[in-house]
Parts: C-alpha cells; sequence; structure tokens
C-alpha cells in the first residue's frame, strides 16, 4: 500500500490523521487515566473532593509519603495471588481459542460452501440461540452442573464458553470464507483432492486473516468473560476478571479498589504483547492467494 | 440493653477459660458459601482451619445466585450458607436447610440462646453478627451551626436546612439511594419508622397503598432535595465517598460502614476526627426508629450426610466462637460472639437494638417486595409520576409477582 | 457440498450447541408456562437475637406433596407473558380505552416495566448499531491508511475500549462523568451551567449509555472491517484507478461492496448484542432511568426471591424481539443464499 501513501494529497492526509488522532483520544484516554492512577490511593483515584487530585496525588502523598506507590501492584500480585487467577486464565483462553476455533472453521467452512437450504437454516438457528442472554443460559446450567459434580471444573467453564461462542464464531468465519473464492478448492477436489484434503491444503493457508480476526474475538471472550466465568468457576479455578471483581467486592474494603485497578492495568500488558504479533500476521498474511487465486 | 448486658457478662466469664483450644474434627466435609464481607472473611477463614476434614469456602458477592442450585443437588455442594435474615428466607422456602436442634442439643449446649434464629420453634441459624443503619453526622459542623445530633428526620431536615442555607455545604444529606435494592431498603426503613404493616396480617396481600406510605415517600423526596442530585446513583460505596471526601454532613448509614469512615485513611483529619455515630432516628412522630435491624447467621445444608453435617457444625461453631476474635478482627463487626468488646464506632448499632428497632421482616414474599420497591420508587424521586400512582405501580407489580410464585391466587 | 461431508464439518459445532444452548433454551420456554405451586402459608413464632415475632412461612410438608405430584409446577399457559410485569395485555387494553390521545396513552404503557424497558432497549439498538459501523468503518479505513509500522500500536489503542473489563472501565467512566469527574467538569465549562450533571438527569443518561455503547463496541466494527480490508483484491483497485476513480470512487465502488457481507455480519451481531444491552445499566446504576430487556432478567434473578418463570418469560420474549429485529438482513442473506 505504500505507493497509494505516496499520492495521497495533503487534505486527504490530514483528514486521515484527524481521525486517527482524535479516535486514539477517545480510545487510549481512558486507559491511560487508569495506568496513571493506578499509582494513587483509591482517595486520589475516585477523587470526589476535586479530580485534580488524581493528577497531583495529593491524598497519596499524605499517606504514603511520595506521589506514586505500588502498593496496588503489590497487593493484587503478591498478596492477594492474583498470579494464579492469571494463570487460570491463560489455560481457558488457550484452550477456549484452539477449540473455538477448530469447531468453527470446519463448521464455517462447510456452511459457505453447501449450496443447499438446510445450511441457511443452520446458520439461522446458531442465530436464535446467540439471541438467548447469557444470564438465562448460566443459571440454567446451575442446578444440571451442580446435580453432576461439573461444577467449579476450569474444563467445565472452557466448553461453556466454546458453545456459547460458536454462533459467533461460526458467523464471523463464515463471512470470511464466502470471501475466499470457490474456484479455489473446487480445482482442489477436481485434481482428486477429498473435502477435507481441500480444506486442509489450500483453504487453511489462505485464511488466516479471518481466523486470527476470529481467535482475538474467540480470546477476548474467554479473557473479559465474566457472566459465565463468575457463576461457574470455584475460587481456586478463578480466572483474571471474577478475581478482580472480588477485589471490588459488594463493600469496597479499603485499598481492595485500588488492586482492582492495578490488576486491569497489569490484565493489559499481555494484549499489547499478542496484538504487536497478530497485527503482523495480519497484515502479511494478507494474501497472496486469497485474492489473487 | 440484653444484648449488651450479655454480651459483658459473658467477656468476664469468658477470659479466664480455655476458649481458644484448637479446632480439630475426624472427619467430614465443610464448604461455605457466602457474600465476601471482611467479617465473613474471618469466619471462614476460622471455620476452614479446622484439622481433620475437607474444607472449602467459596465467598462471593454473587453467593445469592449460586447458593440455592449449590445446595439443591445430592449430595449438595456446600454445607453450610452463610446468610441474613433477609436472604436465608429464600432457601427455607425451597427446603434446603436443616433444622439444628439435635446438632444444638449434642454440641451446641454452650452456644449462647440469642444467637439460635428459629423459626416455627425449629433452629435454622446461629447468628453471628448484627447490623443496622442509623446517624452518622459530623460533629463539627453541627457544633458550628448550634445544633444537637437529630433524633427525628424532621429534625435532620431542619438541620440539612441552616448547613444550607450558612452556605457550608451545598448538599448536606447523604444515603444510599441507589435505585433498586438501597432504594428500596430506606423505603423499609421510613414505612417502619411511620409504623406502617406492609401486609394485610397472616396473607401475602400487600397493603401499602395508604397514608403511611405516601408520608414515607414524601419524607424520602424532602430528604433528597438535600442531597447531590445523582442520589439515585449512590450506593453505600459511593455514599460512603461522599463522606470521606467532606461532601456530606448528616446521614443514615450503615453501623457495618462506620469503621471505615472514622479510620485515617482516604479522607481528611478534618472528616474523620469529626465523624460521630448516633441513634436511629424516628420520623412523623413515631417512637419506633426509622430503621431495621439485622443478622448474620451460618446455616447447615440439609442434602448432606449426617456425618458431614456434623463435621460443618463443629468448623461453623469454632468459626464464629470466641476464638476469633483478636485486635484485628475485633472491629470488623457487631459480633454476637462471648469476648466481643463494642467500641465506639458501634454505638450506632447497640442504640437500635436498645431501642427495639424492628427487625427486617422474614417473610417468604419479603423478596419479591422489596425488588418490586426498588424498582418502582425512583420514578417517583424524579418527580415523573405521584406517590399514590407510584404505590399503585408497587401493589400491581407486586400482586403479578406473588402470583408467579403461588403466594397470591 | 455434499450432505454427508456437510454433516462431518458441522458435527463438533452442533454437539456443542446443542447441549448447551439448544436444551437449555428449551427447559427455558417451559419453565415460561409454567409458575410456582401455590404456596401453604402457616403462621409461625420466629424467634432470634432481637426477640420473638409472629411471621408466615411456607408449610414444607404440604409443598412437599404438591411438589412430588409437579415438579415443574403449575401449568399456567401464557399467564406469565400475558401478566403486568410482561406484555401487560390487560393494563395496555385498559390504557387504550381510558387514554383520551396518543400522548396520554403513551405515558400509561411507559409506566409499565415491559414497555418501559422495551422503549429504552429499541432506541438504543437503533442509535447504536448504526453508529457502531460507521465509526468502525472510518477508523478501519484510517488505520489502513496509515504507515504500517504504526499500525500495531494503532490496533492496540482502538482495541482498549472493548478490552479493559467492563466492571473497571465503566467504574473508571462513571466516576469521569460523575458532576466532580473530569469529563463531568468539562461538560459543565462547556455548556455553562455548573449545575449540570448526566447521572441525575435522563436524557443525558440515555445519552451517556449510547455513547458508551458506540465507543465499547467501535472497535469490533473496527477489526472486523479492518481484517477485511486487507483481503481487498488490489487489482481491482489498481484497474478502477486507471479507470480514473477517485478515492471516494475506490471506496464507493471497490471497497464498499467487497466488505458488504462483513457489514451484515456486524450489523447482525450487533443487533442482537445492543438489544440485549444491559451491563452498562448495571455499571453506570442507570436503572432509575433506562432498564432493558436483558436488565429486567437480571433483576428477576438478582432479587431475594428469584422470579424463574418471569425471568424465562422475558428470555422468551427477548428471543422473539431479535427474531423480528433480525428479519430484514436475514431475507438479505436468504436471497445472497440464494444466489450461491
Amino acid at each position: 500500500m505504500s505507493d497509494i501513501t505516496k499520492k495521497r494529497p495533503p487534505a486527504v492526509q490530514i483528514l486521515i490523521f484527524g481521525v486517527l488522532a482524535l479516535w486514539m483520544i477517545l480510545a487510549a484516554f481512558p486507559f491511560l487515566w487508569t495506568l496513571w492512577g493506578s499509582f494513587k490511593v483509591e482517595g486520589d483515584f475516585f477523587s470526589k473532593a476535586d479530580w485534580f487530585y488524581a493528577l497531583s496525588g495529593t491524598l497519596t502523598q499524605n499517606e504514603t509519603g511520595s506521589s506514586f506507590t505500588a502498593d496496588g501492584y503489590e497487593g493484587a500480585w503478591i498478596k492477594e495471588e492474583f498470579w494464579r487467577a492469571a494463570l487460570n486464565s491463560v489455560l481457558v483462553c488457550i484452550f477456549v481459542v484452539t477449540i473455538s476455533l477448530t469447531f468453527g472453521t470446519l463448521g464455517g467452512y462447510a456452511l459457505a460452501r453447501s449450496t443447499y437450504r438446510y445450511a441457511f437454516w443452520f446458520l439461522i438457528a446458531a442465530l436464535i440461540f446467540r439471541a438467548m442472554p447469557p444470564i438465562t443460559l448460566v443459571s440454567g446450567y446451575l442446578p444440571v452442573f451442580f446435580g453432576w459434580n461439573l461444577w467449579g471444573h476450569l474444563a467445565t467453564c472452557i466448553i461453556v464458553l466454546v458453545a456459547i461462542n460458536q454462533p459467533f464464531t461460526l458467523w464471523m468465519l463464515h463471512s470470511f470464507f464466502k470471501n475466499i473464492p470457490q474456484d479455489l478448492d473446487e480445482s482442489a477436489m477436481v485434481d482428486g483432492c477429498t473435502r477435507f484434503q481441500a480444506f486442509r491444503h489450500v483453504i487453511i493457508p489462505v485464511m488466516w486473516p479471518g481466523v486470527i480476526t476470529t481467535g482475538l474475538f474467540s480470546f477476548l471472550l474467554a479473557y473479559n468473560d465474566f457472566a459465565v466465568t463468575a457463576m461457574i468457576l470455584s475460587k481456586e479455578n478463578q480466572t483474571m476478571v471474577p478475581k478482580i471483581a472480588s477485589f471490588l467486592g459488594t463493600t469496597q474494603t479499603k485499598g481492595n479498589v485500588m488492586f482492582a485497578v492495578a490488576a486491569v492495568v497489569s490484565a493489559t500488558a499481555p494484549l499489547f504483547v499478542m496484538v504487536m504479533v497478530f497485527q503482523r500476521q495480519i497484515v502479511s498474511g494478507l494474501t497472496a492467494g486469497a485474492v489473487k487465486g | 440493653m440484653f444484648l449488651k448486658t450479655i454480651i459483658t457478662a459473658a467477656t468476664v466469664a469468658l477470659s479466664t477459660s480455655a476458649a481458644f483450644a484448637a479446632c480439630t474434627i475426624d472427619s467430614g466435609r465443610l464448604n461455605i458459601i457466602g457474600n465476601e464481607f471482611p467479617a465473613i472473611q474471618t469466619v471462614a477463614k476460622n471455620a476452614t482451619s479446622c484439622e481433620g476434614i475437607e474444607a472449602e469456602a467459596n465467598l462471593t458477592a454473587d453467593h445469592q445466585k449460586i447458593n440455592l442450585a449449590g445446595m439443591q443437588g445430592n449430595p449438595a455442594e456446600y454445607t453450610s450458607a452463610i446468610l441474613a435474615n433477609s436472604s436465608i428466607v429464600a432457601l427455607i422456602n425451597e427446603d434446603v436447610l436443616r433444622p439444628l436442634d439435635d446438632l444444638v442439643a449434642k454440641h451446641g449446649q454452650d452456644i449462647p440462646k440469642h444467637q439460635l434464629i428459629t423459626v416455627d420453634g425449629k433452629v435454622m441459624a446461629v447468628a453471628f453478627m448484627a447490623n443496622a443503619q442509623h446517624l452518622v453526622y459530623r460533629g463539627d459542623i453541627l457544633e458550628k451551626i448550634g445544633v444537637e445530633p437529630p433524633k427525628t428526620y424532621e429534625e435532620l431536615l431542619a438541620a440539612a436546612k441552616m448547613i444550607r442555607e450558612q452556605g457550608i455545604i451545598e448538599n448536606p444529606v447523604g444515603g444510599a439511594y441507589q435505585a433498586g435494592w438501597n432504594l428500596a431498603q430506606e423505603f423499609v426503613n421510613m414505612y417502619l419508622g411511620h409504623g406502617g404493616e406492609f401486609y394485610k396480617p397472616g396473607t401475602a396481600e400487600v397493603a401499602i397503598n395508604n397514608e403511611k406510605g405516601v408520608a414515607t415517600l414524601n419524607m424520602m423526596k424532602a430528604l433528597s432535595e438535600y442531597m447531590n442530585p445523582d442520589f439515585l446513583t449512590h450506593d453505600s460505596n459511593a455514599t460512603s465517598a461522599e463522606w470521606e471526601a467532606g461532601n456530606v454532613a448528616l446521614m443514615n448509614m450503615w453501623g457495618s460502614r462506620t469503621g471505615r469512615l472514622m479510620d485515617a485513611e482516604g479522607s481528611t483529619p478534618e472528616v474523620y476526627n469529626n465523624t460521630k455515630v448516633s441513634a436511629p432516628m424516628t420520623v412523623g412522630g413515631g417512637n419506633h426508629p426509622a430503621s431495621t435491624l439485622w443478622w448474620d447467621g451460618w446455616t447447615v445444608a440439609k442434602n448432606i450426610s449426617d456425618k458431614d453435617a456434623e463435621a460443618t457444625f463443629l468448623a461453623m461453631k469454632h468459626g464464629t466462637s470466641s476464638a476469633i476474635l483478636n485486635d484485628e478482627t475485633m472491629g470488623q463487626a457487631v459480633w454476637m460472639i462471648d469476648g466481643y468488646k463494642p467500641a465506639p464506632v458501634n454505638a450506632g448499632v447497640f442504640s437500635a437494638i436498645d431501642m427495639q428497632t424492628t427487625p427486617y421482616p422474614m417473610l417468604p414474599y419479603q423478596g419479591l417486595l422489596h425488588t418490586v420497591l426498588g424498582d418502582n420508587i425512583a420514578d417517583f424521586m424524579q418527580g415523573k409520576e405521584s406517590a399514590e400512582q407510584t404505590l399503585s405501580d408497587i401493589e400491581a407489580a407486586y400482586t403479578a409477582a406473588a402470583r408467579e410464585k403461588g403466594y397470591l391466587k | 457440498m455434499k450432505h454427508k461431508a456437510f454433516f462431518l464439518f458441522v458435527l463438533p459445532s452442533s454437539v456443542a450447541m446443542l447441549l448447551f444452548i439448544f436444551f437449555p433454551i428449551i427447559s427455558v420456554v417451559v419453565q415460561s408456562f409454567y409458575v410456582s405451586h401455590e404456596q401453604v402459608i402457616v403462621t409461625v413464632e420466629n424467634c432470634g437475637p432481637f426477640g420473638c415475632k409472629q411471621a408466615t412461612a411456607i408449610d414444607q410438608e404440604a409443598t412437599a406433596a404438591l411438589r412430588e405430584a409437579e415438579p415443574l409446577g403449575k401449568f399456567a399457559g401464557l399467564a406469565t407473558y400475558r401478566d403486568r410485569n410482561h406484555l401487560a395485555v390487560d393494563a395496555v387494553g385498559s390504557a387504550w380505552e381510558k387514554a383520551d390521545n396518543w400522548r396520554d396513552f403513551g405515558a400509561q404503557m411507559l409506566n409499565l416495566p415491559f414497555y418501559k424497558a422495551l422503549g429504552f432497549t429499541l432506541t438504543f439498538t437503533f442509535v447504536v448499531t448504526p453508529l457502531v459501523i460507521i465509526f468502525g468503518f472510518v477508523i478501519a479505513v484510517a488505520v489502513n491508511s496509515a504507515a504500517s509500522a504504526i499500525r500495531g500500536p494503532l490496533i492496540f489503542f482502538s482495541l482498549l475500549p472493548m478490552m479493559i473489563t467492563p466492571l473497571i472501565g465503566s467504574l473508571i467512566l462513571f466516576w469521569m462523568v460523575d458532576a466532580r469527574g473530569i469529563i463531568g467538569s468539562a461538560l459543565q465549562y462547556l455548556a455553562g451551567n455548573p449545575d449540570l450533571s448526566v447521572k441525575a438527569s435522563t436524557p443525558l443518561m440515555w445519552i451517556m449509555l449510547m455513547v458508551y455503547g458506540v465507543w465499547h463496541a467501535a472497535p469490533f466494527a473496527f477489526i472486523v472491517y479492518y481484517a477485511g480490508l486487507q483481503t481487498v483484491n488490489k487489482d481491482t483497485l489498481e484497474a478502477s484507478r486507471i479507470d480514473g476513480a477517485n478515492r471516494w470512487e475506490q471506496i464507493r465502488y471497490v471497497i464498499i461492496p467487497h466488505l458488504l457481507p462483513l457489514t451484515t455480519f456486524i450489523a447482525l451481531m450487533q443487533l442482537m448484542d445492543n438489544f440485549r444491552v444491559f451491563e452498562p445499566i448495571v455499571s453506570f446504576a442507570a436503572n432509575a432511568h433506562a432498564t432493558s430487556l436483558s436488565w429486567a432478567i437480571y433483576n428477576d434473578l438478582g432479587g431475594e426471591t428469584r422470579q424463574l418463570s418471569s425471568a424465562a418469560a422475558t428470555s422468551v420474549l427477548t428471543i422473539i424481539g431479535v427474531a423480528i429485529l433480525l428479519s430484514p438482513v436475514l431475507v438479505r442473506t436468504w436471497r445472497d443464499f440464494g444466489r450461491k
């Protein structure tokens, strides 16, 4: 795309820059504010007296003797052992993403290639499934999980998250697969491949942008889910978000709110790494094959 | 006064005895489900420390969504639920709690009688802490305007008016008026203060659409005139934060929260040194405080083996024995445990007990009414509809909900 | 594609969805047709630390027999759907007869919990969905035009609104829009009104919830579009440029048609998610000003006494609502399908 960049007139250049700058402020400001505030005490972070305290750290100075404090981080990671929750989150994310994508690419591919009406109705059914509010689903699971002793385990949580996310994954991958020209796999099948071989050798190599994007959403879902994880994981299997919620609690014990803030800030770090890795994948995977084929 | 007397008497009696023995139980299983505030953390920590049993605890703000399902299985996942007088009803309704009479007879002779919660003569729970809402005020500000701490809501309104007119604080009254559970709780307080009855006697038919209901709503609205305009979004946490920021001089607040307001963290000395507590207020010339008394207690699940029930009983008994009290835990709650020494910060709750404040109603259908109150009062508070309209909406919504749950035909 | 191959390909997904979504939906639908048994209530004496009191309780023995006989409860047909807390058939009927004009009728309808929730839910859905699509597209095009060296950080920051758990994200924003928070203060300054408070005003609360909705969901549309832009056929783009298409025409005639299937997808997902709007209402404590259908379910399940049938009925109504809402998009997909 570099050739396009060169030819871009200044007016367009300024417009693009303006849009990006505005969006960056909107998107990043609350996060940067949180990052800054995570080194303050609660009285400053949620300053009811004057919002300027959050910048100057007046109470932080009074209570800790300096304008910055790492108490929140120390409390979360060392005292409350947030790393356990982080570890659980890693497990849940890896499994949810892998299983979701495996199920989803198979299903999504079939749905994009089938010309029969039932494929359409399958998609519609998946959509209707997704319309169900998760709270209702989870409260329906509880008696069964408790009854069959499935409650509290990471495996249960993983499979539930995969299932709940399946309609989304199917739809998304189905949309992406439809963008991949049919002749690609059909010519492979003419050459003697079975359907699965065509899928594996021809489609998989060109579908990365779609799969990675879908994977990103599966990841975000598993990483950020609260409705399911809070209700069906036992204390020792808790992932990060319910753990953060437990810092907050209903009665917000002093200092614990800042544990939550520090934990949230730390939880975004791996995402940063991940995005850096995958944006390369998206851009470079772009497809020599998918488009020209 | 009786609770305090019992407590002080017991302190003397027990200080010499060997109440601090470690806890060992032969075998069995303990799994606690409960809320997550510090006092319950302490209880769970001590109960699960018992040796010889498999012990776990799940303390979470979502406990009410899990506890029923977690006790309905057979065997139940949770062998004990920690509950309050409002939340125990949902579990009694579904018959998942074990009557404790036999276990009390066998192992619990030393549990003081006043801690036992009985329903229809059967012991269903053992209470370990008390709570109530009462007046919290800023001593320095009341001194400045030259009034005594208010004893009635009418006096509170007069004081608030003076504080505003003298330009000390623009919105001097605080309160947990967040639409939903908190707002409903304030209605319950104020309605009881007006001497109201929620139901026609002996039935589930709601009876709040009357003059007392209207007076209750009007008083709540009058108070809200002196509150931060965002009051419908302020829960107890937000109200406490307002207090610590020095934006509020008078409020009706939970006794369990006052410790946090009076400590040196999160506020300036001007605020925390002048934070004082007092008895709950009365309203409309009534002599009953416009507040409710609460207890928190533990229960034992029905669908577990006798051995597990026995182990649970013993462990929970240990978790709420005087062995758990030390300098750190003493201030976490108004404990009903022998050996507890009340601090000045707890004076509000003790006054509430002395004044014979009504306990929060332990009725099968009170939870429905509470939810409905929380959904409907906000419209009135915002001036969107009349008090009569709000009360009749509440009646209609409650009736529909109670029909669905089988309380009304 | 052959039937057998299709079946094998979709098998894993189907099993997962059947077990964890389809069966629960069936049980919810069944539940919504039943209500609890009539409760046998007796007067008892309850004692506790604060003395004894006459109260009522459920007679467990009498109720146990009823439970045994009909484990699902009492069959009620559509009674739960028709009652005042849901479709309120009778109340709507009487409002229709009594109301003098449309305005009056509307006001009476909005006093009923279901229609009040529906009002906000629909407004939210129809305002937020198009805005998310437009913003997402604009951002995607802008990021795609940026130098590739800074795209990584751009993508990361763009994802943040969706990434930070709403638990904390909304807590922070909730403080920021407070009358004394940084955004709240800025708004007061801009409006020149020192008493302005977002949290105290219904219209401002609605606007804030929608702004939050767009802010929170725009990254979703952005990332889907961004991935889609990577697959735009460069030859076609080149050809259109040689034919003299300007930048706007390239977007209009090459990129937008290429992204159309993705737009259908985003629209479907966003319509559905926005129709189920719930988290911001709880996090912003906005329920005094705005309620939604999902919030109503949460409220039924979260109270001290859980109203399962009521929650089930609202859930079924939500699904029906989503189906109606999506039907235009579905008809389009159906036609696309035929064309293949």
